[in-house]
């Protein structure tokens, strides 16, 4: 077993304010709207702090991590 | 027994209990709502939770502009989908029935409520009305629940899912008024009719609701409603959230549960129409029925109905159809509700299906269609 991380956005929250990609361009971008488009698949590690940081920061609080365990 | 062509009596419920839900199983009864979840699979997950307090709602909301069959049903057969709904209230264990009807649908309300006038009074008191109101998502289960407990029709965020937490939340089963008639007959005599209701609109001689056997091609369906009224040009299966096919291909197409035909409306277009025109009004009608909570929904609905628009009403221009392209993929699997991914599958169909004629569209008037 080992954990995953993924990003999800509640997408009725989000107002579109666009941090989340200034803090993150790594893994998220915006659409003609202003509003993310996450990069599939789970968190690499390494961006972990920053990830933590934009869920933080994200001024509705419409971000979040979520831990799941993945068998190998 | 058939749906709409035997007669709507009031007899004793057959006696019921959880191997109903291994018939259901074994029938393949998949919801004729739109989405075609396997119908076992729905109740089962409200029996595990309920303690007695789950909740039935009856779904006839409706609110597909082309479809007419839950009405036409609730008005020739309520006592079969409220046997239906009394009995999915016995064997998940419930203490409340709501009836969800489109409140623009007072024919077939009115039908209900005569019906449930006529029932005992230990199944009166567990049935209580709600009106849908004449929104597309009105009908997604989240959406009902809402209004049931809210009074707003819009989506929620899921999970939790509706037979997790719903009406007062309950575990809810929330399931089409068709459906719930197949499992009432399945019920009463050990089978499901193995057929199917379909609507049948546009270019065909007498539009309307047909009862057709499981597995009847579009052709056969298409003949019941009187032949092609015009030389057919494409047929849309399955209604604003269903795709365009080409007729060729739609036609040998066999209408079964796994056939993907949505809430069954056929909809033929006729060589006489325009099928950019036909797809930029109905993109325009999808994007105002976003329920505007979701960015990308509300934003890009709006944005590809525009460029439908433009191709329509101005001629085709390469950048269009790339933002096209490019937002139908990026829009899809971003809503809290599937109301934009249908959108979008909507319209990849008809990129796909006349793709030459949004290729070499002329600018043309584009006229509004119901």
């Amino acid at each position: 077993m080992s954990t995953e991380h993924h990003l999800v956005v509640d997408r009725i929250k989000c107002d579109g304010r666009g941090l989340c990609a200034e803090l993150l361009p790594e893994l998220i971008r915006l659409d003609d709207w202003g509003y993310p488009i996450l990069r599939p698949g789970p968190v690499p590690e390494h961006l972990l702090p920053l990830v933590q940081r934009a869920v933080e920061d994200c001024p509705v609080l419409a971000i979040a991590l979520r831990r799941s365990e993945r068998r190998e | 027994m058939r749906l709409l062509e035997s007669p709507d009596q009031i007899a004793p419920l057959p006696p019921v209990g959880p191997g109903l839900i291994d018939a259901i199983q074994r029938s393949g009864l998949a919801g004729r709502g739109g989405a075609g979840f396997p119908t076992a699979v729905k109740w089962r997950a409200v029996a595990q939770r309920s303690r007695g307090d789950a909740v039935i709602v009856v779904n006839g909301a409706e609110g597909e502009p082309q479809s007419k069959k839950d009405r036409v049903l609730m008005g020739a057969r309520p006592h079969l989908v409220l046997d239906g709904a009394f009995i999915a209230a016995r064997v998940l264990r419930a203490r409340r029935i709501v009836l969800y009807i489109g409140e623009r649908h007072t024919a077939a309300r009115d039908s209900m409520l005569r019906a449930l006038a006529q029932r005992t009074e230990p199944e009166r008191g567990l049935v209580s009305v709600a009106a849908a109101p004449p929104r597309y998502v009105a009908g997604a289960e989240a959406a009902a629940v809402h209004l049931i407990n809210d009074g707003v029709a819009t989506p929620t965020n899921v999970p939790p899912y509706p037979f997790e937490r719903g009406v007062d939340g309950a575990p809810t089963l929330v399931q089409n008024v068709e459906t719930l008639a197949h499992v009432a007959v399945l019920a009463r005599t050990g089978a499901i009719p193995g057929t199917m209701l379909l609507t049948l609109a546009g270019g065909v001689s007498r539009a309307g609701v047909v009862e057709v056997e499981t597995g009847t091609t579009v052709a056969d369906a298409v003949a019941r409603a009187g032949g092609p009224s015009d030389l057919p040009r494409g047929v849309l299966v399955g209604g604003y959230f269903g795709r365009w096919m080409k007729v060729e291909d739609a036609l040998p197409l066999r209408l079964t549960p796994e056939a993907g035909i949505g809430c069954g409306v056929i909809g033929i277009l006729p060589t006489s129409r325009c099928p950019v025109c036909e797809t930029a009004a109905i993109m325009r009608y999808l994007a105002g029925e976003s329920s505007a909570q979701c960015g990308p929904c509300f934003f890009g609905l709006r944005a590809l109905a525009d460029a439908c628009t433009r191709i329509a009403s101005q001629g085709s221009n390469a950048a269009d159809l790339a933002r096209l392209q490019r937002w139908s993929a990026e829009v899809r699997g971003r809503g809290a509700c599937k109301h934009p991914d249908g959108a979008v599958i909507f319209l990849s169909s008809a990129l796909t299906v006349f793709a030459g004629d949004f290729e070499h569209h002329q600018s043309h008037d584009v006229r509004r269609t119901a």
